[in-house]
This record gives structure tokens, C-alpha cells and sequence, in this order.
């Protein structure tokens, strides 16, 4: 059956506004879930639930709209990893203070491939972060938002937004740091 | 004077240029004064700087993105040549182009500095200015009616989601009639109430957080201000009347929202 005039509209609406964010989604879902697989399958969850609510998207910023939507597929996607314990992400920041820095143990290969800090090991290092922490910055300084926008992504005020990127910010320069000692 | 303690949050929002001029300039000269945040905002920069200059996005697969392309409805109906296709593909092409040149400018920090207010003050700002423009001679209501029957359908098709308009006048609030205004750049709804010769507004809005938010009581420029968030919609009353009944009225109008649903 062929679409409606109604529906291609939509979707021609829908891919000028949503399509070209597709590597900044793709992107915060590896640094949410830390795998490829489930990365691509959160993406591809995460468009089809833009695409059916996209009746009440109210612009103007695309990006902090699909994130909010992407968190919550990844909310179901830590759910169903149950198994080992996965802190919330909207644990309180005093909650968060306690928590350890390093939510695994960061498994750090030997040698130039670390020292050369490039892309790889950067991206590792990160990965590293404490969920909230790792989330907030990686919204602020890979995906570009602004405070507000990553208070709109991830429903939080902007001072908690403000309070964990000084805090990510710190852990990562304490990983940075380590990770130079050897030389 | 700035404390230490102060400026520890705030000079990362200076490094990321979020503060709007008055606090830039009290962060800078704290930061212009004290070794130990200087030797901090240096730091912070640096890592920025760092951050910049390291391809860090993981780029989509090229079989999801086509996945996803699969699941959407065609963009053209069938009978449109594949010649008039092509223009709206590579005008997406242009537009990953341009995104990435501007992600890439954000990130070196060469974009201008954006000076701003708080977010929250600078919504609520932008609330009361919106409030004091309804007071003005013939711009309170763009449908007049105390029959919250005609009020509510007036909304539907002008915003995506129409306000929640609730007949409070048993309890003390006359409803006025509604109203669409502009905060914050989006179209919202505006509900208007009168209590005696007071006007109340509320602004209702959609928010991408399903979160709840308990009610928050603030005055600005002489208006008492009362924000809640509930069921994915983000409201303010505002008006000059005293902050006990304008509490009131938000506590009437969350039961009478419970009671409906």
C-alpha cells in the first residue's frame, strides 16, 4: 500500500531532523552501553520511538530530543542487564559522591598504545567514568550541548548538570595523569 | 568577593562559555587573583583543548543507518522520478557537512561566547515578561470563555499538546480564558485565571521528562512565580497576587489534575 501524503511528509520531516544526528546518538549510545551491538540496537530503538512520537516533538534542538529518547532505551537496556548490579542513572549527587570512581576495573593494555593517548585510549579512559558522570560529559564535550540542553536530555537541574562534569572532569585528569606516570 | 569554593563549579562553566557577562567577569577576576583555580582553569582547558583535537565520535555503521532508513515510510510517493530524490539527498549530505564544521568549531572553542542567564531565571524572566505583555490592553486572552469546554478545544491544533484547562472558579479562580505566547522560543499555552481584580497565568509546556517535580515558589520583579512539573508538562503560575494564594491555586489545579485521571 502506498504511504499517505500525510506519512511521507512526516517522514521526509523526520529524516531532515532526526537523520542527521544519527552519529551523535550512535555515539552517546557507545559511551551509555559501552558495546557495539547493543549500541546499534539502542540507536535503531531509539529512531523508532522518535519516529512514532514525533508528533510532539516541539523544536527547536533535535539533539537533546533523541538523546532524552535514547536514555530511556538504554534505562531498558541496563534493566534487562540486571544481573550485575548497574547504578541508576538519576542516582542523587550525594548518592554519586559516594560511589568509586571506576565503575569496573579499567583494563589498561600495555605501552605506546596508551601513551600515545590517542582517539582510542581516550575513548577508553571515558568509558571508565561513573554512569552520571560519564553520561554528563560526554553530552557536554563530544555531542556539543549546552548545560540547559543536557539538563533537558537527562532531567536533571542544570546544577547537578554543572556538579558532575567538575567531578568527570577531575576523575578523568586523575586517569590522565596516572596514565602519564610511566613515561 | 568570590570564595574558592565559589568558583570551583563556576570555572568550568567559564571554561565551556556558559556564564552569562556579570558572572564571566567575577569568575575571571577570581580566577585572575588566586593561583590555585588559575592553575584549575588552565587545566580545564587544557583537557578541552585536548578533548578538540581528538576525533572522539563513533561514527554510525553504515548497515544501521541503513536499517533505520528501511524503517522509515518512503520519503517520496512512487510515482516521483528518482531525479527529484536526489536533490533532498545530498542537501542531508550538506547538512552532515555543515554539522560537523560547527561541532568542530564548538569544540575548539571559537565560537563566540554565548552570555546567558541561569536557566531557570532566564526561563522564569522570560515567563513574567510573557505575564506582563497579557496585561496589557487586549492581549491577555485569545479566547474568551469561562467554560473550560471552549477553552481547551481552542488549543487543540495550535500546539502539539493542548494545556490541561480546568474550571477552578468554585474554588476561588475564574477561568479568564487562554492564550498562546512564546517563552523561550517554543509556542506554549497560556490558561488565564482572575482571582478578585488579579490575573493569574498558566503557562503550560511540554518537556521531554516524564519526571514529577515538586512546586517551587520564587519571586521575580515583584510576581510570585510558582513552577511544578508533572506528567510531561511543565507549568508556571504567575501573578502579583501574594504567594499563600498563589500556592493555593497550584495545589487546587495538581488535585484537580489527580482527580482526572
Amino acid at each position: 500500500m502506498p504511504p499517505s501524503p500525510d506519512d511521507s511528509e512526516r517522514a521526509r520531516r523526520f529524516r531532515e531532523a532526526a537523520l542527521p544526528c544519527l552519529d551523535d546518538v550512535y555515539t552517546l549510545a557507545r559511551y551509555l552501553l559501552r558495546n557495539p551491538a547493543d549500541a546499534e540496537d539502542a540507536v535503531q530503538e531509539c529512531y523508532l520511538r522518535a519516529l512514532k512520537h514525533f508528533d510532539t516533538y516541539r523544536g527547536p534542538a533535535m539533539k537533546p530530543w533523541l538523546f532524552a529518547i535514547l536514555r530511556n532505551v538504554c534505562h531498558a537496556e541496563f534493566a534487562r542487564r540486571a544481573v550485575a548490579p548497574v547504578k541508576a542513572l538519576d542516582d542523587a549527587p550525594e548518592a554519586v559522591e559516594q560511589a568509586p570512581i571506576w565503575q569496573e576495573i579499567a583494563e589498561t593494555p600495555e605501552g605506546a598504545v596508551l601513551r600515545e593517548r590517542n582517539a582510542s585510549a581516550i575513548q577508553r579512559m571515558i568509558e571508565t567514568l561513573a554512569e552520571p558522570f560519564r553520561e554528563t560529559f560526554v553530552l557536554r564535550e563530544i555531542n556539543n550541548l549546552s548545560y540547559r540542553e543536557i539538563a533537558e536530555a537527562a532531567g536533571v537541574p542544570v546544577g547537578t548538570v554543572m556538579s558532575r562534569l567538575a567531578r568527570a572532569r577531575a576523575m578523568l585528569r586523575a586517569a590522565w595523569l596516572a596514565q602519564e606516570e610511566p613515561q | 568577593m568570590m570564595t574558592c569554593d565559589e568558583a570551583e563549579i563556576l570555572i568550568h562553566a567559564l571554561a565551556d562559555g556558559e556564564l552569562d557577562a556579570g558572572h564571566a567577569r567575577e569568575v575571571e577576576a577570581h580566577v585572575a587573583n588566586c593561583p590555585r583555580c588559575a592553575s584549575e582553569f588552565a587545566a580545564i582547558n587544557e583537557m578541552k583543548r585536548a578533548l578538540a583535537g581528538t576525533d572522539l565520535i563513533y561514527k554510525a555503521p553504515a548497515a544501521l543507518r541503513q536499517r533505520i532508513e528501511a524503517e522509515l515510510p518512503p520519503a517520496q510517493p512512487s510515482n516521483v522520478t528518482p531525479l527529484a530524490g536526489a536533490p533532498s539527498r545530498r542537501s542531508l549530505l550538506k547538512g552532515f557537512a555543515i554539522g560537523s564544521a560547527v561541532s568542530a568549531l564548538a569544540a575548539t572553542g571559537l565560537v563566540a561566547i554565548v552570555l546567558r542567564n541561569d536557566d531557570q531565571q532566564r526561563i522564569e524572566a522570560e515567563i513574567v515578561s510573557a505575564h506582563l505583555r497579557s496585561l496589557q490592553a487586549g492581549h491577555l486572552t485569545d479566547v474568551v470563555s469561562t467554560d473550560q469546554h471552549t477553552v481547551k478545544p481552542w488549543f487543540n491544533g495550535k500546539l502539539d499538546v493542548a494545556p490541561p484547562v480546568i474550571d477552578l472558579t468554585a474554588q476561588g479562580f475564574t477561568l479568564v480564558g487562554g492564550r498562546l505566547d512564546y517563552v523561550d522560543a517554543r509556542a506554549i499555552g497560556a490558561v488565564v485565571y482572575r482571582r478578585r481584580q488579579h490575573v493569574i497565568n498558566l503557562f503550560v509546556a511540554q518537556t521531554s521528562s516524564t519526571e514529577r517535580r515538586a512546586a517551587k515558589l520564587d519571586t521575580l520583579q515583584g510576581f510570585n512565580i510558582r513552577s511544578w512539573r508533572d506528567r510531561g508538562l511543565s507549568y508556571w503560575a504567575v501573578s502579583d497576587i501574594n504567594v499563600e494564594e498563589l500556592n493555593e491555586f497550584g495545589e487546587r489545579f495538581e488535585r484537580a489534575m489527580g482527580g482526572s485521571s
